[in-house]
């Protein structure tokens, strides 16, 4: 198997976290609780659909610049696997937000960011969906998510900083780091972060083959 | 350079020229704008100023996208290629988009005077107010402009649009909102200014994404 080392990495990293971070110790934290164990499931999931859309934003100006075919299929279905991860990271953090902050979707801006965010790439999938030519689907598609990337991050990174907000990191709320004094999440967290990503790229990197394949039929 | 801003400077007039011989389209958005405010002024009559607010920016977005969707759904295949072979495409962007800024100045200015008649006026802070509406003209304009020359490529219709640009303009509408409410409500100057050099930021970049990647949009 190709690339068998960072593959391997990958598994072992995420059964790594899935073991160490539902049984290590946590920090004890009123309203949190056992809870803040979400922390490499939730947090992680957003990590792995920004690697993807970056590279689908890579991809697509390689795709502009190139012309060459492989790009188009990389950038579609890295941009379909970060969605993938999109979605796992918002269900994730309706359940954290269920039992942290008693109901599923509070009108928060960080959770209204990121589902705006998500509406940014489906509408992406539409677009691609609406033209049938294969150049030039690429092309307009291609233009579509260089100009739709930065939005999205300033949807993400920027615009839920500037108000109140419920969400760590946010709104003039420490991050994780102030709960986490004695490094004992960040054993776990760094390497789930890892892996996960490297699980993502193998994953796009599957369906990039499969679409490959299909397409030579 | 220079020729790049002759052409635009030609092709914004080419653009005025022909909005106004063919002034049905110019007074049926305006008459939109209007018709919208009146029906929104019959629905609520008296509105709490944060409900004025939003409601203001929404009409003026619904407008924005009804104005600016036409830049490039209206013109001929034909034609735009007959403009590609005279002036670079950078040049018909640029002019696009400063014309669609100008148009959404009119729109804004008539929908926003009409505003303040029928329903009550409770700015505190009218030339911060005003800063925000010319803000958000901008803002519209080059987005909408943009999502306009794509979704004219992807077989010109008009859901398409509607689709497309919701998610690119709502992060914009969350600004302009917070800052126009700022204004509204009287807050000192200082406090608006992050949303201002935000706006400022993502119009730039949206701007200049524009120009890079229009090239690549037209040909075929």
């Amino acid at each position: 198997m190709k690339g068998i080392w960072w593959k391997t990495t990958g598994v072992v990293f995420v059964f790594y976290s899935l073991i160490g971070g539902l049984l290590f110790k946590v920090p004890e934290l009123p309203i949190l609780n056992e809870s803040i164990r979400n922390i490499h499931f939730h947090v992680t999931m957003w990590f792995a659909m920004i690697a993807l859309f970056s590279y689908g934003f890579y991809s697509s100006i390689r795709y502009l610049a190139t012309g060459a075919e492989k790009w188009d299929i990389a950038s579609v279905e890295s941009n379909n696997t970060g969605i993938f991860f999109g979605v796992l990271g918002l269900v994730t953090g309706m359940i954290w937000a269920k039992f942290t902050w008693g109901e599923p979707w509070p009108s928060d801006p960080k959770l209204n960011s990121s589902a705006i965010a998500m509406l940014v790439y489906l509408a992406y999938l539409v677009l691609r969906g609406s033209i049938d030519e294969d150049q030039k689907r690429g092309r307009i598609s291609a233009v579509y998510n260089i100009f739709a990337y930065p939005i999205m991050i300033a949807l993400l990174f920027v615009l839920p900083r500037m108000t109140d907000s419920l969400h760590p990191g946010n709104g003039g709320n420490p991050g994780f780091s102030s709960y986490d004094l004695d490094s004992r999440l960040r054993v776990v967290f760094y390497p789930a972060v890892l892996g996960w990503i490297l699980i993502g790229v193998w994953i796009m990197q599957i369906r990039v083959r499969i679409k490959k394949i299909a397409n030579t039929r | 350079m220079k020729k790049l801003a002759a052409d635009t400077g030609a092709l914004i007039r080419k653009e005025w020229v022909l909005e106004w011989r063919n002034r049905y389209a110019l007074n049926g958005i305006l008459l939109y704008a209007t018709a919208t405010v009146y029906t929104c002024y019959l629905s609520f009559r008296s509105v709490e100023p944060v409900v004025w607010n939003a409601v203001f920016w929404i009409i003026l977005l619904f407008s924005a996208i009804n104005a600016v969707a036409k830049s490039f759904l209206v013109e001929s295949r034909g034609r735009q290629l007959y403009f590609y072979t005279l002036a670079h495409p950078q040049a018909i962007m640029l002019a696009k988009i400063i014309y669609n800024v100008l148009l959404m100045l009119l729109i804004a200015a008539v929908s926003l005077i009409f505003y303040v008649i029928v329903f009550d006026n409770p700015v505190a802070d009218m030339p911060m107010y005003l800063l925000a509406v010319l803000l958000g003209c901008l803002s519209f304009a080059s987005t909408l402009t943009m999502v306009s020359g794509i979704a004219s490529r992807a077989g010109n219709n008009f859901s398409l649009m509607a689709i497309l640009s919701f998610p690119v303009v709502i992060p914009l509408l969350i600004l302009l909102i917070k800052l126009s409410k700022n204004a509204m409500d009287g807050l000192d100057r200082s406090v608006s200014a992050d949303e201002i050099v935000l706006l400022l930021a993502i119009n730039v970049i949206v701007i200049v994404l524009a120009l890079l990647l229009f090239p690549y949009l037209w040909r075929d």
